[in-house]
């Protein structure tokens, strides 16, 4: 068994012994959206018009609450030591990680999307392409995510570092993910954002694993 | 041993001997006073050209001479952070204690001068498009590069352990200027696509000659006010960092 997969079924089988943890992230991605019509009153218009910006950033908020669970706990436990010291590339490692955290907290934010876009009064080509601007966005959020589990593992008040990190590099992906979703509301091409989208995944896919394994390994020297 | 340091020290000078904090201590402390010298020449300069000298613009009338400042500490501000990512980046290659105390003793510089930038920009932006603050491309970007300074600082000052706190100061800062013109390409494309320039930054009319001279002035000013200010901060860092050692014990200004 290839190093990348047993260490993708082993943390998916540890979240699966604790489900609450993930449920809490999805939970929280939910009752955000939920909150802005609450927040702004009930136009649908106005609604239709804000649904891509507060999705995503409501789906940028719970990929951070579920990346503190990254590395944590086997930092904690020694488990992160020991890979380390394992034979294998490290960085393969941490890319397995990486695809855990996303299958966890990345994926069933795009299965829910729609369910949330419903509630905002999106049309159906909105919604699918709601969906496919996710399903590219939302690897490279774990992507460049994980360089800020990494750098703040073990650190007082790291979760709140973390944000402070990691919300700036998300900025691209949150223009193109949203504009894609307002570009095709308006009958624009939607090309151009997706090519930029699957871009900043492939370079974060090609960069990310070896900068938060060196990260990693920093932490715990 | 020291036959062999003699040899190569007589052929060229050795500037590696720099890089230990106890010769670089003295170093910077005798180079300060000059850069101070420098800052005040050049600041007395270019204020007075910027004051006296510039004319007044036709359509902007006195209030564009803010942008003396607010173009200086823009460019000081992305420049800084470069130098920053780059001092950090050899303390990271190389594991040198005094590179990574450079790359922390630009830091609240660079956001210093981030913020100067914005907020000059405000007053700019006032009397002249008549609100404080609009989403361009540039605002935006400069805030965002704000974002990333204060991230930094606040890596730094969480982390107990100095050495582990310099290495990851050193990836987020290399991560920083990779995503730096991502950003800034992002935020320009999403300002194009959201609002169409409602304002144009670059209407200014083909500068007089005298206003550049104030512009670059000022900028040179301003890099000497950094140059000093940082070489003032590592100091201080240097003196925080190796209080156990002897030399430092030996200093005159500890001694007292």
């Amino acid at each position: 068994m290839s190093p990348l997969i047993a260490i993708i079924q082993r943390d998916l089988l540890l979240v699966m012994r604790r489900k609450s943890e993930v449920l809490t992230a999805l939970f929280f991605f939910v009752i955000v959206t939920s909150l802005f019509p609450l927040g702004i009153g009930a136009d649908a218009d106005l609604l239709r018009k804000i649904a891509p910006g507060v999705i995503w950033v409501a789906a940028l908020l719970s990929t951070l609450l579920g990346l503190q669970r990254m590395f944590a706990a086997d930092y904690a436990d020694g488990t992160l030591e020991q890979l380390v010291l394992s034979p294998n590339s490290f960085a393969v490692l941490v890319l397995g990680k990486i695809v855990a955290h996303w299958l966890v907290c990345g994926l069933p934010l795009v299965l829910l999307a729609p369910v949330i876009g419903i509630q905002f009064d999106l049309d159906a080509p909105s919604l699918r392409v709601l969906m496919a601007a996710l399903l590219l966005g939302t690897p490279v959020l774990s992507l460049l995510g994980s360089i800020g589990a990494a750098l703040t593992l073990g650190v007082r008040g790291g979760s709140v570092l973390m944000s402070l990190l990691i919300l700036p590099l998300y900025i691209p992906v949150l223009i193109f993910g949203a504009g894609a979703v307002y570009a095709s509301s308006e009958g624009l091409g939607i090309a151009g954002h997706f090519s930029i989208l699957g871009a900043l995944f492939i370079l974060a896919l090609a960069f990310v694993p070896w900068v938060s394994a060196s990260a990693v390994k920093i932490a715990i020297e | 041993m020291s036959n062999v340091n003699n040899l190569s020290s007589s052929r060229v000078v050795n500037w590696f001997k720099f890089s230990s904090p106890s010769t670089f201590y003295p170093l910077a402390g005798k180079m300060i006073p000059w850069f101070w010298a420098l800052t005040m020449i050049f600041g007395a300069a270019g204020l007075w050209i910027s004051f006296f000298v510039a004319p007044v613009d036709a359509v902007q009338g006195q209030g564009y001479r803010i942008i003396f400042i607010h173009v200086p500490v823009s460019w000081m501000s992305m420049f800084i952070y470069l130098v920053m990512a780059t001092w950090a980046g050899l303390g990271l290659v190389f594991n040198a204690r005094l590179s990574a105390m450079m790359a922390q003793s630009l830091a609240p510089i660079g956001a210093w001068m981030a913020f100067l930038s914005l907020w000059t920009g405000a007053f700019w932006g006032k009397p002249m498009w008549g609100t404080w603050w609009v989403w361009d491309a540039r605002l935006t970007s400069e805030l965002i590069l704000l974002f990333l300074y204060l991230g930094f600082m606040a890596l730094q000052a969480s982390i107990d352990n100095v050495r582990r706190a310099d290495k990851a100061g050193a990836i987020l800062a290399l991560v920083g200027v990779v995503n730096v013109p991502i950003i800034y390409f992002s935020v320009k494309w999403w300002n194009t696509l959201h609002q169409g320039a409602s304002v144009s930054l670059t209407k200014a009319p083909a500068m007089a000659q005298t206003m550049l001279w104030g512009m670059l002035l000022m900028a040179l000013c301003l890099w000497m006010y950094s140059i000093s200010v940082g070489l003032m901060r590592v100091r201080a860092i240097i003196l925080e960092r190796e209080a156990h050692t002897d030399w430092v014990k030996q200093l005159n200004e500890v001694k007292r």
